[in-house]
């Protein structure tokens, strides 16, 4: 299988941990990634936020130039990406206004027909069966909380064909290679995206929350398919570790690393060792030779004091 | 012929942009046409004398009113043409106000085309032939469908005035919805208490035959002579031996396995069953989809206990037919769930509330199961999931209801007023209880409805949020109710021990198939539609057949009766005259040229083509024709069009009086 | 504060978003499920409500416009089907088209530095947009603990990566530019 590749600057950079395994993985499943020639940033959400024709003009260049090459496909592994090229090629198929104004900046004819796909997609149509046989390591002692965030599951028209509410497309993958995941309810809470920098406070905050409810439900790793999610939840984990000394790290991994993992990829080379939070208890719990700790029944928390209904800011 | 022409002023209606004068003026120059004048109000006394005067004096054979639409007062010169002794479908209308004054400006030019539409008039009476009214006998019984509160009322009502009703009912038992609920706003009675008098008085009305677990299968014929073949569902219990004793039902072993509809699935019943101890008739069913016999030819338990050899595992569905001359749908409704739904349903499930994943998040009519005295609680407020006092609960109003995303534009009415009440109840069971609703406006218009809600805020303290709920999850037992107070501007948490949806009201599934049986329409939700909002509420398109309750929109309990009232006063009213009266307006075939290709038959809308056979004298088949039944035919015209030999004339509208009316304007 | 012309500005929101704020009802819904609620004074209907009722200035000079995180909570689960987050995005388009000073600078610095590198150079270049931001928000001292462990992970890189067909996104930039005039 022939597959465009546009890893996004991410991947490049903040994520590179994420473009490795994803290389590896990919090799090992025999799909070829094409990158695309040239290709330039998408705008990310600082085009949106600010003005709408760069958010449809800078991703229209890379599905261009993706049809130049000859592409079909184009994998766009970073959900902020995928959701961005997708908006893109969704407003100038609608709008044909926008769409002449895209053609006249780009001196080019703007052609339909370019399937993009995220990372969940492309593992789905290689077919969950065939992660399964490629499955050499027993990851059945961790327990993973999917984390979807935003940009996999929204907007509904355009996002991955899964369930806004309660996606379980991600649990189905992890299981097919001998995974255990928790049911949780934070899959698909925000955790503050672009704020990272300007509102470093809020993520903080969002992320906690998340991080606590995986937590709770008992997960020992989360899983994430979005470089923005992944440098909010793993990074920002120091900043939420300096405010709540209670707080107890726990690993972010990519799909694409989890996978990895299972397949017998060197650790290295999925790059598991550029994490912020550490993933070696993580590591060792899958190699530890100790039968799975059994569920523990869970006991019942005590009748929360802040019984009274929350309002206003600080509440 | 001689006709006359009576031009009305409308008051200003359509004097304003119409000079009448004028154009009675250049009527009087029509061919055939003996006299003309202009009146005020051709529809007043004054007006028709004037009309009834040039009759009799210049014995005129027709008469062309221009006025307002035929619509509004075609019969009212009819009348008055008729007591001056010329057939009534001699009188033809030109609508100079809705075709004309109402939609221009310029006078000139509007009188201009008031004199036109009268030449086109004027020129089509000239073919116009006396005609007679259709005459129909009536067969005085009445079919009601649904034995809800509406459809309880309507038969009741019918049969107190003296007629025969068949009641069908497709449950075991009668009492609709309203058997489940618990008290009923605005004055909180208790509703078996009044609901079941009611059903005791069909059962023992002698022109009542209350035919229960049977649906209406097929419906043939017309207004006052409709044939019905009802189906009636197998109970594997013969009616005419059971006493209703319950032993079988005791005896069932069989208690898990399904889920009572009465009580809403919050508890267990047998596979032999009555819904609930006042069901009427209190004659058991077996539910054969778990029933142990029927699964694997074993058991028999209840067939051993029964002292009446009432138990028939043998028994098959029946089909019977009746002769009815009104029908009266009352269908009722389906409370909305929040489940996930499948790809081709017009309906979104609520996956931001858990799609029904969460024990205790439950619905309106759940809860009413769990605050009657005859619920699975016994009355006591208890939650589901483990059975304590919920402490904390919540209130949702508007699920489903006004909500576009999730397919709906309506709102269903009645939750705001039942939402009160169920609040109230909870703060009456738990007096240390807090209870939040969440609303984004309280609809209650109704007489003491407005005063209902004011008690549940002022005096039982119920908290009233505005706002919708965006999330609602379960962490540690409790449901985390995430909204927002719109009126202060603040987010609002609320972790609940229950949550109460007040999901919306939505057409019966099978409604739109029944429709279709029946011949009448309904809208995109699957709601019976009436024959006009305002002036015809309870009838629809097809004649003899009358709505009652919520089959047409979502409806609370005296609005059904009220409804239902209504309906059966439309039925008395068909039934007030051995023979029906109905316009002559309805096609006929040529059965010389009529070659039989039925296409007609494939276009009427009315099933009002029949087949019929040509013979000669010695009884030989010629050939076969169509034939219009006068009782269905409702007079649209379209087999007309699509005949391809034009053997079909719509009586009234023949080809020759339209195409006078044509070449009058090619004239122009 | 600009003297708005009220129906060039409704006009204009219109033509982007494709849709009326007319379609609100204001039930509160997508404040509710708003992760960014607790931190914003006006709840975001409270913004779609400046716009119904045309105090537009009250809407651009909104915190809350700078605040919403695009995550599309409240799009996904409106009853109305209306795009709020499209919305949000036309409000802030609209308040730097008209100069309204923003009321959360850093976020629109950010925005701003970020976009920068993308024009200078065709990709996000983080390190020189975290020198470009630090600069404008002069906020120095922010996660410079975090900075040695991410160049030793090789997470920033210290060159930018130069895109050939920079002549294009320039355009695009220009034409953006352009726009907003």
């Amino acid at each position: 299988m022939k597959l465009g590749y546009y890893p996004g600057c991410s991947l490049n950079g903040t994520a590179k941990e994420f473009n490795s395994s994803l290389k590896e993985v990919f090799a090992a499943l025999n799909v070829d990634l094409e990158e695309l020639n040239d290709w330039s940033c998408c705008g990310a959400t600082s085009a949106h936020v600010t003005s709408h024709i760069l958010s449809v003009a800078l991703p229209a260049r890379n599905l261009l130039i993706a049809k130049k090459q000859g592409l079909n496909e184009l994998l766009a592994p970073c959900a902020a990406c995928y959701s961005r090229l997708v908006s893109s090629q969704q407003e100038l198929k609608l709008d044909e206004k926008m769409r002449m104004k895209v053609e006249d900046l780009l001196e080019e004819k703007v052609t339909n027909g370019l399937q993009i796909i995220n990372l969940i997609q492309i593992f789905q149509k290689i077919g969950l069966d065939k992660l399964k046989e490629k499955k050499q390591v027993d990851i059945s002692k961790i327990k993973a909380a999917c984390y979807y965030g935003c940009l996999l599951v929204r907007p509904v028209d355009i996002a991955l064909p899964d369930d806004m509410e309660s996606p379980d497309s991600m649990e189905a993958i992890i299981k097919s290679i001998g995974g255990k995941t928790v049911d949780w309810n934070f899959k698909t809470e925000c955790c503050g995206a672009a704020h990272s920098i300007a509102h470093t406070d809020i993520v903080e905050k969002l992320c906690k929350g998340i991080i606590d409810n995986a937590q709770k439900h008992g997960a020992d790793v989360i899983i994430v398919a979005c470089p923005m999610c992944h440098s909010n939840l793993d990074m920002r984990q120091l900043n939420i570790i300096k405010h709540y000394p209670d707080h107890k790290p726990i690993p972010v991994l990519y799909l694409s690393q989890l996978v990895g993992l299972s397949m017998g990829i060197d650790e290295k080379k999925l790059g598991l060792g550029v994490h912020y939070i550490s993933t070696k208890p993580l590591l060792e719990k899958i190699k530890s030779d100790a039968l799975p700790t059994e569920v523990k029944k869970e006991v019942p928390a005590p009748p929360v004091s802040n019984d009274k209904i929350k309002k206003g800011v600080e509440a | 012929m001689k006709i006359g022409v009576f031009v009305c002023h409308c008051g200003e209606n359509i004097g304003r942009t119409v000079n009448c004068p004028e154009v009675s003026k250049a009527c009087a120059s029509f061919p055939g046409v003996v006299h003309s004048e202009d009146y005020k109000y051709m529809c007043s006394d004054p007006g028709q004398n004037l009309i009834k005067q040039a009759i009799r004096e210049k014995h005129l054979d027709a008469v062309v009113v221009g006025s307002c639409s035929p619509h509004m007062h075609e019969k009212t010169f009819r009348k008055a043409c008729a007591s001056a002794g010329i057939n009534s479908y001699m009188v033809e209308i030109a609508n100079l106000r809705e075709h004309c004054s109402w939609i221009h400006e310029d006078i000139n030019q509007a009188t201009k085309k008031a004199i036109d539409l009268m030449r086109f008039a004027v020129e089509r009476v000239k073919f116009n032939q006396p005609l007679e009214t259709i005459k129909v006998p009536v067969t005085k019984r009445s079919l009601v469908i649904g034995g809800g509160i509406s459809g309880i009322q309507a038969a009741l009502d019918i049969a107190n005035a003296g007629f025969e009703v068949v009641l069908v009912e497709k449950e075991p038992s009668i009492g609709g919805h309203m058997s489940q609920l618990s008290e009923t706003f605005p004055t909180l009675d208790c509703s078996q208490c009044i609901l079941t008098p009611r059903m005791v008085e069909v059962y023992q009305h002698p022109k009542i035959k209350l035919l229960s677990y049977s649906e209406v299968e097929h419906v043939e014929g017309f207004i006052g002579n409709f044939k019905v073949t009802i189906r009636r569902k197998a109970k594997s219990v013969k009616e005419e031996l059971c006493t209703g004793c319950g032993l079988c039902a005791e005896k069932c072993p069989i208690k898990k396995k399904a889920l009572s509809e009465f009580d809403e699935g919050l508890s267990n019943r047998p596979a032999i069953y009555v819904p609930f101890p006042q069901a009427v008739p209190n004659v058991p069913v077996i539910d054969r989809s778990v029933c142990t016999y029927f699964k694997t030819g074993k058991c028999e338990m209840c067939k051993k206990v029964c002292g009446r050899e009432a138990i028939d595992f043998t028994q098959q569905d029946t089909f019977v037919t009746e002769d009815v001359g009104s029908i009266i749908v009352a269908t009722g409704y389906k409370l909305y769930s929040i489940d996930k739904k499948p790809e081709d349903s017009i309906y979104k499930g609520y996956g931001e509330y858990g799609y029904g994943k969460f024990k205790n998040v439950i619905n309106g009519l759940q809860f009413e199961r769990i605050a009657s005295a005859s619920g699975p609680t016994s009355g006591e407020m208890l939650r589901p999931s483990d059975k304590t006092v919920p402490k904390k609960i919540v209130f949702i109003q508007c699920v489903g209801s006004r909500d576009e995303s999730k397919g709906f534009s309506y709102c269903s009415k009645i939750c705001c007023m039942y939402t009160a009440k169920h609040a109230m109840l909870y703060k009456h069971k738990v007096h240390d209880g807090e209870a939040y609703v969440f609303y984004m406006d309280i609809r209650s218009g109704g007489k003491n409805y407005e005063e209902f809600v004011r008690r549940a805020i002022e005096e039982d303290h119920v908290n009233y949020i505005r706002g919708r709920v965006s999330r609602i999850y379960e962490e540690d037992g409790k449901l985390i109710v995430k909204g927002e107070d719109t009126i202060a501007g603040l987010p609002v948490v609320i972790e609940a021990d229950l949550v109460v949806l007040a999901t919306a009201m939505i057409a019966q599934q099978e409604a739109p198939k029944l429709a279709q049986t029946l011949n009448i329409s309904y809208d995109k939700y699957g709601y019976f539609q009436e024959a006009h909002p305002k002036l015809r509420p309870v009838e629809t398109n097809t004649g003899g057949v009358f709505l009652a309750g919520a089959c047409h929109s979502p409806r609370d309990i005296p609005e059904s009766v009220a409804m239902g009232s209504a309906a059966a006063a439309k039925s008395l009213v068909l039934f007030g005259a051995d023979m029906l009266e109905r316009e002559p307006i309805i096609a006929k075939v040529d059965a010389t040229t009529c070659a039989g290709c039925f296409y007609c038959q494939k276009v009427c809308a009315y099933n009002a083509i029949e087949k019929k056979e040509i013979r000669d004298r010695l009884g030989n088949l010629q050939k076969v024709v169509a034939f219009v039944n006068s009782g269905l035919c409702q007079g649209c015209g379209t087999c007309n069009a699509t005949c391809p030999s034009k053997s079909i004339e719509l009586i009234g509208f023949k080809d020759d009086q339209i195409f006078a009316q044509i070449n009058a304007f090619a004239e122009v | 504060m600009k003297n708005l012309k009220a129906k060039d500005f409704k006009q204009k929101l219109i033509a982007i978003t494709s849709q009326d704020p007319a379609q609100c009802y204001q039930c509160g819904k997508c404040s509710a499920g708003c992760p960014v609620r607790d931190f914003a004074e006006a709840p975001p209907n409270r913004v779609v409500r400046y716009v119904q009722l045309g105090l537009y200035d009250k809407a651009m000079t909104s915190p809350t416009i700078w605040l919403c995180a695009g995550c599309q909570t409240c799009t996904s689960r409106c009853p109305q089907e209306f795009d709020l987050a499209k919305f949000m995005d036309a409000v802030r388009e609209l308040a730097i088209a008209y100069g309204v000073k923003s009321a959360d600078k850093k976020t629109q610095e950010f925005h701003e530095a970020f976009l920068k590198q993308i024009e200078n150079f065709g990709r996000a270049y983080e390190l020189g947009m975290l020198i470009d931001y630090k600069l404008k928000s002069k906020d120095f001292f922010q996660d410079v603990d975090l900075a040695p462990s991410t160049f030793s992970k090789g997470k920033l890189s210290l060159l930018p990566h130069n895109v050939k067909g920079k002549q294009q996104i320039k355009k695009i930039f220009k034409e953006s530019g352009e726009v907003k005039k």
